[in-house]
């Protein structure tokens, strides 16, 4: 790729991201314009932003590369994605949310549980869990984007970091959620855009319809390696063998975790309450779908398609040309596309990663900065105080990343999708549509969600598990139940099911008078 | 045992058909209620009206 070029896109983009983080400072006055933007933030760049959000580098990298492994089951996920994650958060969440949040004056998902509830306690208790288990998956995001730096720009990893933590540092701190939510409207137009690009120029590429390559990628069944075969793999246009192992990690971990957890992640909620009135919401569904469906859609069925690519060029599918499934997707877009596109495709990267980052920077300081330190200390609010939340989370995200080992981080975001559904979840769900809910119920289901979604990340579930070592260092085995399917079920499979006992027996076990407002 | 489009699984065809019929549902929604929604809306209004 020619290194002019591609210095010259990068100032380009680098400098409307100066522009529109700019204009988030200077548009931003109090703290309600710091966190909610003003509450008047238009609907195609709410749901650009929402969407932008919600799909990180890691989706497209490492979903494609998984589709490029196991093909197109993992389809099953934009549908949730779309159906689940827009259509119904939208509208039977953030309808609910957006007037509820606005009624009680509430700028963060746990002031919003907080003051529903009447609860001190329960702000507090989700503000520190945000602080807490976000910054794992913030680093997931941040080393990704400091990795595919230190590759396409051939500097050290450290300065790479470095540059990546201080170009996003800058915007948040400084442009608040105005900030965040102008420069995921610019990403999020960027991901769109380049995907349309990368499916067209695919099916130019090998030649072949949608029909056509489909069946050709069906007859390539039988080059499944005898490994995958083993754990379930049926080929790229089927599902995996039911009850296999693939099976359950496909459908409870990618599927059903990543599907139903993007309901209770606080960065998403506190989107519902950026706009003025629910037309806006009613407005941002078709847009936010669409987002979705282009962006995810697209890079699982490309991912299943390099096999055909790879099949055409090398004579071998894309697993046996490239063992790293990370680097599927780029080696295939190095290969196959244009060099234009290369540098285009690197941006679609930065940006999926950025909007990401931005957005979790942004929820984990004003967890700590407004509903811990605030709350704690009954200090006036003020943004200095919620700014200086943003830089500390910036700061622990950054140390995560130098000090959790690889595998952690690797396993970063199924552990905050698994934690976040099985805490809030309950609580959020019970707080729009069960009005009996009494705070004491709501308390203990986030505790007792917190705490069964823990046990099982260690001692239950294999993938983290294995990584963490503790219940092999207390029980002489990696998981606390061999038997399947128990090592390859979704931590929050088996922790949401505790939080939703616990709010239900406890509220009808409780006085109404603990009745939530 | 390929069906439809080439895709060998209802399971992968059904992904498809889902995807599909979801955007289809948010574009219909999108239309009916492109308009409504309003804090000034009669619904609105209604909906609206003690450690």
């Amino acid at each position: 790729m020619n290194t002019f070029i591609l210095g010259l896109i990068v100032l380009v983009y680098l400098l409307t991201l100066t522009f529109l983080g700019i204009k988030g400072y200077r548009q931003t006055k109090s703290a309600s314009d710091y966190l909610l933007a003003g509450r008047q933030i238009h609907p195609f760049v709410m749901a650009v932003s929402y969407g932008a959000t919600f799909v990180s580098s890691a989706a497209i990298i490492g979903f494609g590369g998984v589709a490029a492994n196991f093909g197109m089951g993992v389809i099953w996920l934009t549908f949730l994605n779309m159906f689940v994650g827009v259509v119904v958060a939208f509208i039977f969440f953030g309808r609910k949310t957006r007037k509820m949040g606005h009624r009680l004056d509430a700028h963060t998902f746990p002031e919003f549980l907080g003051k529903h509830y009447g609860s001190k306690s329960i702000q507090i208790f989700a503000g520190a869990v945000i602080f807490i288990a976000m910054p794992l998956y913030a680093a997931v995001v941040l080393k990704g984007g400091a990795v595919f730096i230190e590759e396409i720009f051939e500097i050290d990893y450290n300065i790479a970091l470095l540059i990546f933590t201080l170009i996003i540092a800058a915007y948040v701190i400084g442009g608040g959620l105005k900030g965040v939510m102008y420069t995921d409207a610019l990403q999020g137009t960027i991901m769109f855009a380049s995907m349309i690009f990368l499916l067209l120029w695919t099916y130019k590429t090998i030649g072949m319809g949608f029909g056509e390559a489909n069946r050709h990628l069906t007859e390539m069944a039988y080059m499944v390696p005898d490994k995958l075969q083993s754990i379930g793999h049926r080929g790229w246009t089927a599902m995996p063998e039911f009850g296999s192992s693939w099976w359950y990690t496909l459908v409870t971990s990618l599927i059903l975790g990543v599907g139903i957890g993007v309901l209770a992640q606080p960065q998403l909620v506190v989107r519902f309450m950026t706009v003025k009135s629910n037309k806006e919401l009613n407005r941002a569904v078709f847009i936010g779908c669409l987002f979705i469906m282009i962006t995810t859609g697209i890079i699982y069925t490309v991912g299943a398609l390099t096999n055909i690519y790879y099949m055409q060029t090398e004579g071998a599918i894309a697993v046996s040309v490239i063992n790293d499934l990370d680097k599927i997707i780029p080696n295939y877009i190095n290969a196959a596309m244009p060099a234009w596109f290369s540098a285009v495709f690197m941006l679609t990267i930065l940006s999926a990663s950025m909007s990401t980052l931005s957005s979790q920077f942004h929820a984990m300081g004003s967890s700590i900065g407004r509903d811990v330190i605030v709350s704690v200390s009954h200090k006036v609010n003020s943004t200095a105080i919620i700014r200086g939340g943003v830089a500390l989370s910036i700061v622990v995200s950054y140390i995560v990343c130098y000090t959790l080992s690889m595998g952690v981080i690797a396993r970063g975001t199924a552990i905050f999708f698994g934690i976040c559904a099985a805490t809030f979840l309950p609580a959020y769900f019970c707080s729009l549509y069960w009005k009996r809910t009494t705070r004491q119920a709501a308390f203990w289901s986030m505790v007792s969600g917190f705490g069964a979604g823990l046990f099982a990340l260690i001692f239950m579930h294999r993938a983290e598990a294995s990584v963490l070592g503790i219940a092999k260092a207390l029980l002489g085995r990696d998981v606390l139940i061999e038997k399947m399917p128990w090592p390859v079920l979704d931590p929050m499979i088996m922790a949401l099911p505790v939080s939703v006992i616990v709010i239900v027996v406890v509220t009808l076990s409780t006085s109404k008078k603990n009745i939530s407002k | 045992n390929k069906i439809m489009f080439g895709i060998a699984d209802p399971g992968i065809y059904f992904a498809y058909l889902m995807v599909f019929l979801c955007i289809l549902f948010a574009a219909f929604y999108g239309i009916r209620y492109w308009n409504k929604g309003n804090d000034e809306d009669e619904e609105s209004v209604k909906s609206d009206l003690k450690d």
